[in-house]
């Protein structure tokens, strides 16, 4: 599989199919037994560094911590990657993914739905160039889909790679399709 | 550099939102080395030649309760998976982790054991003795323990078997701190149990931070 | 000198390994019983009785041995957990498991028989040595050792995390044997040591050193039919696995 700027695959297959295996081989938490990722020409193993830089994955999980606020936990996350995050930037994602007035709650007053979207907030934050994206429109409702779809519509449009698996449809046209 | 302050921040932070935990494990320090006079009797001579090795032994357990909290909430809500994509280097989250846990859980040992010194009829010196001790073998205990810690994120039977795994290497922690205190108050003096300690915190500083991260991208696979 | 060398990858593959390690096995029990046959002879007919011990030292001619190979082992088992880490191979680290077991039983049996040793010449049934300290240690390293093993499912990460186990055991066995004996120094001063053997007569040399390879021997042989019976379990769906004679029926 070879994806370039502007370029999408849908990962698509059975439950127990391996997707989320194989975007966490795409990520480097795990290592496949045959074969071999390589970003720019590099394989990840050797530039680990530039390949975490330039990657975004989200998981299953919230990934987010409940005893902060969204805007803590946004500015949390980007101080660990080396990146401080001002207020203003982390208040306008935040506002952008629909959490306006929210911002200063504990993340463990939030529902499943909004978790999800100070996730999305994150994406919009980290200048990352390659999203993985694992399940991103799980407890989204329609309104979050069609948010988001625009989010990696855009993200594409500005020479971005996406890799995404979903059960539902995906607001995006043209991607390369992965069966497993 | 500043990825190292940010996480010992975070860490720090999220360790006073859930103060319960931290003082939970304080209190057990407390309760079990109260335990040792009811159990043998309060006769000054003999709570004052246990007192070194009760007090250390009582630190020791205490640092075990506390330290699957190292990862494991990481580990459970994914932002483990996220600090190990990091572009910062792990090792070096991983060592303002061991940093903020030590500040937590190895910190306030530090500082209650006199007090709880007093109780056994520790003169003065040895307190000092053990006080110094403890304040050198705390963070060894954290830096080991997170270890044992990152191989059994996520594994039946974690506390358990962290406890087996942990304590055979506490050992030379344990001896070197007592005997700390048992050369002083045999007139041989502290120092070269203190250096040794000293010796063991410079060894886990280089090299256990390695292990535990080579143990979290094992359990991250 | 080429051809050997392409030989050790192949025989890396599990399913090459199998069928050697077979043909190597009873090999190994005979050598073991040959050795072992010879120490206990010795042991008990050449060596002198002891002026001081009478007969009843003659145990050291297990527990010595029993003690070396406990650290032999847990050595050799560290080794293979980390080549297993370093080059990602299966067989190395199903080797590290198989030899666990009889680590922690060498080591088992080395506190066993320093029990009984000391009992008749000391007066107690455990004396606070350094030796059987540090022994007691490495007994538990060990059962860490298999425990984390046991409570992991997945066999490769059982085999990674066995392996940093190991190797951080491995890096801490001086340092706590080191501890121990300035333990034992500091607090016993002038005792009593339980494995101060008396001074050795070149047969006593020679019965300890036939014993120890005899438990070697055995060593290796069980070694080598516990890996054979992992590989098994583990690769029970593989095609060569299935085709094998003992599967098949």
């Amino acid at each position: 599989m070879q994806l370039d700027a502007g370029q999408w695959a849908h990962v698509r297959g059975e439950n127990g199919a391996g997707k989320t295996s194989l975007l966490r081989m795409l990520a480097g938490l795990s290592q496949p037994d045959e074969g071999e990722i390589r970003w720019l020409g590099q394989p990840i193993k050797e530039a680990r560094a530039q390949w975490h830089r330039d990657l975004l994955f989200l998981g299953h999980q919230a990934a987010i911590k409940d005893e902060f606020t969204p805007i803590e936990n946004l500015q949390a996350a980007s101080a660990l990657d080396g990146e401080p995050l001002s207020d203003e930037t982390a208040l306008r994602a935040l506002v952008r993914m629909g959490l306006k007035g929210r911002e200063h709650l504990p993340a463990r007053v939030l529902s499943a739905g909004q978790k999800r979207r100070v996730l999305l907030a994150r994406m919009l934050t980290r200048c990352a160039k390659v999203w993985v994206l694992d399940e991103p429109f799980t407890a989204l409702d329609v309104e979050a889909v069609q948010a988001l779809g625009q989010v990696v519509g855009d993200h594409l449009t500005q020479g971005g790679i996406a890799v995404l698996t979903s059960h539902q449809p995906i607001p995006l046209a043209g991607g390369q399709e992965v069966r497993l | 550099m500043s990825a190292l302050v940010a996480i010992i921040r975070r860490d720090l932070l999220l360790a006073m939102r859930r103060k319960a935990d931290v003082l939970t494990a304080l209190f057990f320090f407390v309760i079990v080395t109260s335990l040792f006079p009811l159990g043998i009797g309060p006769e000054p001579t003999l709570l004052r030649k246990i007192a070194p090795g009760v007090l250390w032994v009582g630190a020791l357990l205490a640092t075990m309760l506390g330290l699957q909290r190292m990862f494991a909430a990481d580990h459970a809500d994914g932002t483990l998976e996220q600090m190990a994509l990091s572009p910062q280097p792990l090792v070096l989250l991983v060592a303002g982790k061991n940093i903020a846990h030590w500040m937590v859980a190895g910190l306030p040992l530090v500082i209650l054991a006199p007090l709880l010194g007093l109780q056994f009829d520790l003169d003065a010196e040895s307190l000092g003795v053990l006080t110094l001790g403890l304040l050198i073998g705390t963070p060894v205990l954290s830096l080991i323990g997170s270890v044992g810690a990152a191989l059994t994120l996520g594994v039946r039977g974690g506390g358990a078997l962290l406890s087996l795994l942990v304590l055979p290497l506490y050992v030379p922690t344990l001896i070197f701190g007592a005997g700390a205190v048992h050369a002083h108050a045999s007139g041989q003096g502290a120092g070269g149990h203190l250096s040794l300690l000293g010796a063991l915190l410079a060894l886990s500083l280089f090299f256990a931070p390695w292990a535990t991260t080579a143990a979290l991208r094992i359990a991250l696979e | 000198m080429k051809s050997r060398f392409i030989n050790w990858f192949a025989l890396a593959n599990p399913s090459s390994f199998y069928p050697v390690a077979g043909r190597l096995i009873p090999w190994f029990w005979l050598l073991a019983v040959v050795f072992g046959v010879a120490g206990l002879w010795i042991s008990f007919f050449v060596a002198p009785t002891d002026a001081t011990q009478g007969e009843g030292y003659r145990i050291i001619f297990v527990h010595v041995p029993a003690s070396w190979m406990s650290m032999v082992i847990y050595i050799v088992m560290a080794c293979w957990a980390g080549l297993g880490l370093a080059l990602n191979a299966r067989l190395s680290g199903m080797m590290a498991q198989a030899l666990a077991p009889t680590g922690a039983l060498m080591a088992f049996l080395s506190l066993w028989t320093g029990a009984l040793w000391g009992k008749p010449m000391w007066g107690a049934w455990w004396v606070w040595d350094a030796r059987l300290t540090s022994e007691l240690i490495l007994l538990f390293l060990y059962l860490g050792f298999i425990a984390l093993q046991a409570a992991i499912d997945d066999p490769r990460r059982a085999d990674k995390a066995g392996a940093v186990l190991a190797l951080v055991g491995v890096v801490n066995v001086p340092i706590i044997y080191f501890s121990v004996k300035w333990w034992n120094t500091l607090h016993q001063g002038a005792s009593v040591s339980v494995t101060r053997a008396p001074s050795m007569a070149h047969t006593m040399l020679w019965g300890m050193l036939l014993m120890a390879l005899a438990f070697w021997m055995y060593a290796i042989a069980v070694a080598l039919m516990r890996v054979r019976a992992i590989m098994l379990e583990r690769e029970a769906q593989s095609a060569w696995a299935r085709e094998l004679r003992e599967v098949v029926a």
